[in-house]
């Protein structure tokens, strides 16, 4: 008798430790394998191998932007500009390569010299003069966007060479399985790799966090809070700039490559757990969140959707992730 | 932590709706297994509402694997409002396009097609003139393109002695507020405008024609009061060609893909209604998809690869303007396809691919040289001399015969080949050649 209730509370012990850990998992995983499986029942090619490998390939770009924004957006402040520093890399690449393969490191150089200065700027405006992160960024968007325009005189100049575009366009191949694996997806997963541990792993990601929830706090604490912030900006920029490389690879010079990438590349974030105003995100979700984003745009891409309600949907998550932030926060 | 459910909740409803969405309003919903209906053409006379009519659905026996190509000509983003459908002007286009121009053989931009001239004497005076120039942005490649070479045949006329450009920023308003300054400013001996937009603009150009001359380029207004209005054949003609060279190239019929920018702008909505007409009268043609690239490059690589997913084949691309035709075809190529039949424009970027790969394609024009014509009509008019009251241009396009002569690798990727502008001073590092 005895024995029959220990082995069921054993049972019981152990059923509570599995829903446990099921609820542990970020729901942005599971919500993410529902729509990867609607798109997938609706065109079966789209989970083979070959179609997974071309959705990775197109959601690179995005993925790594949700993962630079879930840092700035972690420690309480929005970045705006990213959109615009993607097209200011595709249109700028372009001008600084000039046609010439032997000039790639010089362009990726300068790039992403552009990109820290970009994020440098950013942190300085926030964290010395105040300025609202959303409002300080909003500005960087405008200034980049025409800095982008005025140095190519309003028409995109000079072509990305093949080099500079096998980032975002090229496979290595043979590989086995798939034969043939896009550069942008290698390139997503070591940013991805990179960010978590730096995130999850070191003392600066865990100050992000402690900064993004309770800025007096941290300051106390004895944490630079501007140092942090500052460098927050400069990591969402060097992803900004990756991502226009991915970006301009896959698609060539084109004025209007990033238009509208910084609200995606939020929404992935929020999507995928990240708390605006700071405090709580994870970066394997972010990255989750910009699949599952790319995904849903699929789906309704798929059943016919116009781009209105594309939109729309965008919104809604933005707005639901929130209201579910702030009632958990409440709560908390 | 119970809480995460409403995060699951929500997207659960996002998608539900999406579904709901699908099987109310998606008529095009892919993979629902309807039996393509063989419905009978509508008999009627198709004068009244010809976009209206409905067209027999094609099935095409399709390899295992890949969905049924469907024609979705009746579909919602194929769909043309009747204010962007006139047959008759449509008639008269396609007919232009064969049409021998008259005027100087070898200055395209002073040549023009049925002339109805127009006496200027009344507007005769002595040089030099100050011009005014009211334009409706220099927010894209084309007016890019199209600006420069207008400077510079103001630079070539010896008779102009002040250029006013007064740029609007794609803004009605501003506009608006532009051409008033320049009347009130009493300085301008002759006005040219590219209207904004066309409703919008027309009470203002009527003002303008009533104190000076008026030549109105680019886009229309709804008024004949400009002494000369400046146009290439026109966007029906450009939709026509194309999609005319796809039929041709395509006798036992195929699958095409059909890509407009946006929705709503008159020229563009005028290409696709005319290619929409080709499409329908030859039912060989099976049109799998119409979609809008809003001019992203990435996004109409990522839509051609969704449909060379789906339907596994696509024989043809037709595009109602080429700044992303590049993409397009890189799609195939990443994909390890051949490139299909293409449409284009006269990007140079295209026009390099198109010789590089020996790719099957035409390119219709809206030239950029009529930016040219602008300046030297207004010049004419107050030199006293007849202009015609409709200036209609040639609208060359690019074939397989002219291509070698207009590629220039040299230019940038978005260089509008047929500018009229080879032969200027300034050419090329003015538009940003090498």
């Amino acid at each position: 008798m005895a024995n029959v209730t220990v082995q069921s509370e054993k049972e019981v012990s152990w059923l509570r430790q599995a829903w446990a850990r099921i609820r542990k998992i970020h729901p942005v995983f599971p919500v993410f394998l529902i729509v990867f499986l609607a798109v997938g029942y609706l065109n079966p090619k789209f989970i083979e191998p070959n179609g997974i490998l071309i959705f990775l390939r197109r959601a690179a770009p995005l993925g790594i932007l949700a993962v630079g924004q879930l840092f700035v957006l972690a420690a309480g402040g929005f970045d705006l500009s990213v959109g615009s520093q993607v097209t200011f890399v595709v249109i700028g690449g372009a001008l600084l390569i000039n046609n010439d393969p032997e000039k790639l490191t010089y362009t990726l150089l300068v790039l992403y010299g552009i990109g820290i200065l970009v994020g440098l700027i950013n942190g300085l405006v926030v964290t010395f003069m105040k300025v609202p992160s959303f409002i300080a960024t909003l500005g960087m968007l405008l200034a980049l966007k025409g800095a982008g325009l005025y140095w190519t005189g309003g028409a995109p100049r000079g072509y990305l060479t093949d080099n500079f575009r096998q980032f975002g366009r090229g496979f290595l191949e043979p590989v086995p399985v798939v034969e043939r694996f896009p550069i942008a997806v290698v390139v997503l997963i070591v940013v991805v790799a990179i960010a978590a541990y730096i995130f999850h792993f070191t003392i600066f990601g865990r100050q992000i966090l402690a900064v993004g929830d309770n800025p007096v706090a941290a300051k106390l604490s004895g944490i630079n809070v501007r140092r942090v912030r500052i460098l927050t900006f400069i990591v969402s920029a060097l992803c900004a700039i990756t991502a226009g490389i991915l970006e301009g690879g896959f698609g060539g010079v084109n004025i209007i490559a990033g238009d509208g990438l910084e609200l995606q590349a939020i929404s992935a974030a929020v999507l995928g757990g990240a708390v605006l105003l700071g405090g709580r995100g994870a970066v394997l979700a972010a990255a989750a969140g910009a699949l599952t984003l790319e995904a849903l745009f699929n789906f309704l891409n798929l059943i016919g959707q116009p781009e209105g309600v594309r939109d729309v949907v965008q919104g809604l998550i933005i707005i639901g992730a929130v209201a579910y932030a702030a009632i958990n926060a409440r709560r908390r | 932590m119970l809480l995460k459910k409403k995060l699951y909740l929500l997207l659960s409803v996002v998608v539900v709706l999406a579904f709901v969405l699908a099987a109310c309003g998606g008529t095009e919903a892919p993979a629902v297994d309807e039996p393509a209906v063989e419905e009978p053409a509508a008999e009627e006379p198709a004068a009244e509402e010809p976009m209206e009519e409905e067209e027999p659905m094609e099935e095409e026996p399709a390899e295992e694997m890949v969905e049924p190509a469907e024609n979705i000509l009746a579909g919602e983003n194929a769909a043309i409002a009747p204010e962007f459908f006139d047959q008759e002007a449509l008639d008269q286009e396609v007919a232009w396009i064969d049409a021998v121009p008259e005027g100087p053989e070898d200055m395209v931009w002073e040549q023009y097609i049925d002339p109805e001239w127009v006496d200027t004497t009344e507007y005769a005076k002595d040089g030099p003139y100050t011009i005014c120039f009211s334009n409706a942005g220099v927010n894209n490649p084309w007016r890019v393109v199209g600006f420069n070479t207008m400077e510079h045949q103001v630079a070539l006329e010896t008779d102009i002695g002040e250029w006013i450009h007064v740029d609007a920023e794609g803004s009605d308003e501003k506009q608006i507020a532009d051409i008033e300054d320049l009347l009130a400013s009493g300085n301008c001996d002759g006005m040219i405008i590219s209207p904004n937009t066309t409703a919008a603009l027309t009470p203002i150009v009527e003002q303008a024609c009533e104190q000076l001359p008026v030549v109105v380029f680019d886009r229309g207004v709804f008024t004949d009061c400009p002494v000369s209005f400046v146009r290439p054949i026109g966007g029906y003609a450009f939709g026509h060609l194309g999609a005319e060279f796809i039929v041709d190239n395509l006798p036992d019929g195929g699958n095409v893909l059909a890509f407009r920018i946006l929705p709503g702008v008159d020229v563009l909505e005028n290409r696709w209604a005319a290619a929409k007409v080709v499409f329908e009268n030859n039912p060989q043609i099976t049109v799998i998809g119409v979609e809008f690239t809003e001019g992203d490059n990435a996004r109409t690589k990522a839509i051609v690869e969704d449909h060379l997913d789906r339907f596994g084949q696509i024989d043809a691309i037709w595009m109602d303007a080429g700044a992303t035709a590049v993409a397009a075809i890189e799609a195939f190529e990443d994909a390890g396809l051949d490139i299909p039949i293409m449409v284009g424009e006269d990007q140079q970027d295209f026009l390099k691919k198109w010789q590089d790969e020996g790719l099957t394609a035409v390119a219709p024009t809206f030239p950029t040289f009529q930016w040219r014509t602008a300046v030297i009509a207004m010049v004419n008019i107050l030199q006293g001399e007849q202009v015609p009251a409709w200036w209609v241009l040639p609208q060359p396009p690019v074939t397989a015969d002219n291509l070698d002569s207009l590629v220039n690798a040299s230019m940038p990727p978005l260089h509008y080949a047929m500018c009229g502008c080879e032969g200027m001073p300034g050419f090329p590092e003015d538009w940003g050649g090498q």
